[in-house]
């Protein structure tokens, strides 16, 4: 177990590397950034003067290693255009984003587990196939384009807020819109985890302890099943994360997605490499917790 | 000793329907992008700040000659529909070519050698988890500017995951085989070995897994387009279509709904049929 | 007094095929009752639609299917819950998944008590330990805190009869409940199985191939071929007298110390069980069977020997 940890950490942090390198070369790609922040109208004297105001000047890669030396104490420099720190810009953002994201994978289970069951326990009826075919629309369906539609169904009856941050409600909406991503895997894992447990000896045998049905659903059978799921949602609120991007900027939530999005416009590029790092880090914790989860949930992984 | 009921009769008929319609939808977008230029009623790019925003068919007071109306800026739009099936088309094939190169190279490379060669594959195929796609893709865009070509490019150099995985799994099920030994008893080449044994018995996987990644690439496209950082304009994409649509959405809602559905059904169809084909096929595409 | 559970023209189908065709069999109280023939005779399938546990798409019918002279067949789920784990037990043949790898053993076996007796935990727990001691395991204070996947197939078995017994059942069912294990330990368990049997006075029916553990352990023996009881007796007897020829068959296959001589070679049945659909007419066995004549195809008269002896052949003696 202890080694599995250990393995599991080693290679998230060799990950994390390959990433922030990664950030660093997608934010040189376009050649000489002094010339980009500086603008079109600039004289060669300002590139110049930008050049030494930023430090990029020196060597590409005395470059990379003080940012990445700076990253690891925090420090992931100063926004061109926000004229502040980057972590402080994060820190401001984060939590727009992470509501939106947890609210999002609850939203998701809320569904697919109910639906994932359902299906299982019909295998093979019309409310089963009815589940499959939500679950293939919902693959279907382009988020930014969701979203603008409830906006104009829900939103213009005044039923929720269009846009902004200010209550709970705000979050409903573009929730809905980022949970549909990840209710077709869900329900399909949960359906299809939760056909084999019922099929497997140990129902058979709660059912010949004479348990009642709910007992042998959700005690013995979903159990067994939410293994996969669990670490599969962990994995997905990663993925929601990442794709909050679009859905911020539909509903003008001023998260980091929409930081990032932002920024790139304004060719900041110390916001948008520490955006990239910061959402691949979380990735990256949050799948290595699915892998710890899975141990702790499933005791036959536990002791081995 | 227990006796599992076969009733596999109803569902094969009801996922054959849907193959069907998937085939038929994915038929008629082939047909749409190879012949646009035929089939057109209008120039796409044409523009009349005249005849602006009219309404489409099915509501009062349509320009029959307008069938699915007009945009803000007076074009028609069902020839825009027509041009930006095609676009979509276009990237998702280009998108899923490149990435399929990518992918099967890398895959069949680990499943093939495995060892330490494998383990650089599954630490690439991590790694390559972890980076948000749209953000990245938008960074790029942005970096370099819209183009088709950065655009697919990008696209394909960060959707191979899932080629990665199917076929470093299914390479590894094949080379373990009985007729692969039986090929290196004969004496065959590693690269005879790859090329006449293992890619045409994990052929019908990829092919499984091209199809979805064409429908993923689309619906890529129309985020970032919409997003104004995927194909520039005037092209009629259909992400840009509804980004430019959206100021008119509150008082004319069909300005997005008609290029959303039109998107909302290639994706849907290119699934069903690439579901169709893994029952066909047996196929495994997941990890 | 009528038996402890009685199985009359029972029929069981999945799909086209009959996996039960008019089975009947009675277990007295008190006594273990083993059922015996090969593989796909239809033994599990019985067990398990008295049990009302067939798999999906099983079909179950009888003239009469009664416990404690109380018809079962017309319970509805809920009604065979309140049965099943309580005054019916059943064990399985596979120890090894039979058991719910998320929980430890402790709690598996505490909630068969739970679900249908009023008591609080800690008296279910120390039921539970007095249970695992019973059944040969020491230190049943730590086992019960173990998850299944920390114990072997043989202490997996122990605990699923330990669980089977939590609430004082009238009726073991044990679906060939040693085939999984080692030889040495099916031994052990055997014997725990028949000597529990004894101190408890359970009505047991015991489901085996094996003709060794029927002779060590049966009161009572029915011999189930292609669905049907072809023949039932009194262990004594079976073993003294076998009328039918596919007993007769069996019994040749067993080496038995005294009856068979040394060196001379075991006799063995040629083909296997047939496949039979629904409207098989006839004896299931004439197919296999050295006696068949034309007749065997229409109609099998059911003979009496004695009042405890029953078979079904056209043969007589």
């Amino acid at each position: 177990m202890l080694r599995f940890f250990v393995r599991r950490l080693i290679v998230a942090l060799l990950v994390t590397a390959t990433v922030m390198t990664l950030a660093f070369v997608l934010t040189r790609l376009s050649g000489d950034l002094a010339i980009s922040i500086a603008g079109p109208n600039a004289t060669q004297a300002d590139v110049d003067a930008v050049r030494k105001a930023y430090g990029l000047d020196r060597p590409v890669i005395r470059q990379y290693f003080d940012w990445v030396g700076r990253a690891l104490t925090g420090d992931l420099g100063d926004s061109y255009f926000f004229k502040t720190r980057v972590a402080n810009l994060l820190a401001e953002r984060m939590p727009v984003t992470l509501t939106l994201g947890i609210v999002g994978l609850l939203i998701a289970l809320a569904v697919s587990l109910p639906l994932g069951i359902l299906a299982a326990v019909r295998e093979n009826t019309v409310l089963d196939r009815l589940v499959q075919m939500v679950a293939v629309i919902g693959q279907a369906m382009p988020s930014f384009w969701l979203g603008l539609i409830l906006m104009i169904t829900l939103g213009l009856r005044g039923w929720l807020p269009i846009s902004g941050t200010g209550s709970w409600q705000h979050y409903v909406m573009p929730g809905i819109v980022l949970a549909f991503s990840a209710i077709p895997a869900l329900t399909r894992l949960t359906r299809a985890g939760m056909i084999q447990a019922m099929s497997s000896d140990y129902i058979r045998t709660a059912r010949a302890k004479g348990l009642s049905r709910a007992s042998i659903l959700l005690k013995h059978a979903l159990r067994n099943a939410a293994i996969p799921v669990v670490a599969i949602a962990a994995v997905a609120l990663g993925f929601m994360l990442g794709g909050s991007i679009v859905i911020e900027q539909v509903f003008a939530l001023h998260g980091v997605g929409f930081l990032a999005w932002e920024s790139i416009g304004k060719n900041d590029f110390p916001v948008v490499q520490a955006v990239v790092m910061v959402l691949a880090v979380i990735y990256v914790a949050l799948t290595t917790i699915a892998d710890l989860l899975n141990a702790v949930l499933d005791p036959r992984l536990r002791s081995a | 000793m227990s006796v599992v009921a076969i009733d596999a009769g109803p569902r094969r008929g009801w996922r054959s329907a849907s193959t069907w319609v998937g085939a038929v939808i994915v038929g008629i977008a082939v047909f749409c992008a190879l012949f646009t230029n035929q089939i057109v009623p209008h120039d796409p790019f044409m523009q009349n700040l005249g005849g602006r925003l009219k309404v489409p068919f099915w509501m009062e007071g349509a320009d029959p000659a307008h069938l699915l109306g007009t945009d803000q800026l007076g074009r028609d739009y069902l020839s825009r529909l027509i041009y930006g099936c095609r676009i979509s088309m276009l990237i998702g094939v280009t998108v899923s070519i490149v990435s399929a190169l990518i992918g099967i190279t890398i895959g069949v490379l680990g499943g093939f050698i495995g060892g330490r060669v494998d383990d650089v594959v599954l630490f690439a195929i991590t790694t390559r988890l972890s980076l948000p796609v749209v953000l990245v893709a938008l960074a790029v865009v942005g970096l370099l500017g819209t183009s088709m070509t950065i655009l697919v490019i990008t696209l394909g150099l960060l959707l191979w995951d899932r080629f990665a995985v199917v076929a470093r799994s299914t390479t590894m099920q094949v080379r373990n085989l009985d007729f692969v030994a039986a090929a290196w008893c004969a004496g065959c080449s590693r690269f005879r070995i790859l090329t006449h044994e293992v890619l045409p018995n994990i052929a019908s996987h990829l092919v499984v897994v091209a199809t979805l990644e064409v429908a993923l690439a689309i619906l890529l496209e129309a985020a970032l387009s919409f997003l104004g950082l995927g194909v520039p304009p005037p092209l009629p994409s259909w992400g840009l279509m509804i980004a430019e649509a959206k100021d008119y959405m509150f008082f004319s809602p069909w300005v997005i709904v008609i290029p959303g559905v039109a998107l909302f059904v290639l994706v849907l169809g290119i699934n069903l049929l690439g579901d169709g084909l893994r029952d066909l096929f047996g196929a495994r595409t997941d990890p | 007094m009528t038996a402890l559970l009685e199985i009359e023209q029972l029929e069981v189908g999945f799909g086209a095929t009959a996996a039960v065709r008019g089975a009947s069999l009675a277990v007295e109280r008190g006594e273990t009752h083993c059922l015996v023939g090969e593989s796909g005779c239809g033994k599990s399938v019985t067990a398990l639609a008295v049990m009302n546990l067939l798999a999906r798409g099983g079909r179950r019918q009888a003239k009469r299917l009664a416990f404690e002279g109380e018809d079962i067949a017309g319970l509805d789920d809920h009604g065979m819950a309140r049965l099943r784990g309580n005054r019916m037990a059943m064990i399985f043949q596979e120890p090894m998944t039979s058991l719910n790898p998320a929980y430890t053993v402790g709690s598996q076996m505490t909630e068969v008590l739970r679900r249908h007796r009023k008591v609080p935990q800690s008296q279910a727990v120390d039921r539970a330990a007095d249970l695992l001691a019973r059944v040969g395991i020491t230190a049943p204070g730590l086992r019960l805190g173990q998850f299944p996947h920390q114990l072997s197939g043989g202490l997996r078995q122990r605990v699923m009869i330990a669980m089977a017994l939590m609430c004082e059942p009238q009726l073991l069912i044990a679906d060939e409940p040693t085939t999984a294990l080692d030889v040495t330990v099916q031994a052990q368990i055997l014997r725990l199985l028949a000597q529990l049997q004894r101190d408890l006075g359970l009505g047991m029916l015991l489901i085996t191939h094996d003709l060794g553990i029927v002779a060590r352990v049966a009161h009572r023996v029915s011999v189930m071929y292609a669905g049907e009881v072809v023949e039932s007796a009194s262990t004594a007897e079976l073993f003294a007298d076998p009328r039918h020829p596919y007993t007769q068959g069996l019994l040749r296959c067993v080496p038995i110390p005294g009856k068979v001589a040394r060196d001379s070679p075991l006799g063995s049945i040629p083909g296997t069980v047939p496949r039979i659909g629904p409207g098989f007419e006839g004896c299931g066995f004439r197919d296999r069977c050295d006696f068949a004549d034309a007749s065997c195809a229409v109609a099998v008269p059911r003979r009496q020997v004695g009042a405890t002896h029953e078979y079904l052949c056209r043969l007589t003696a």
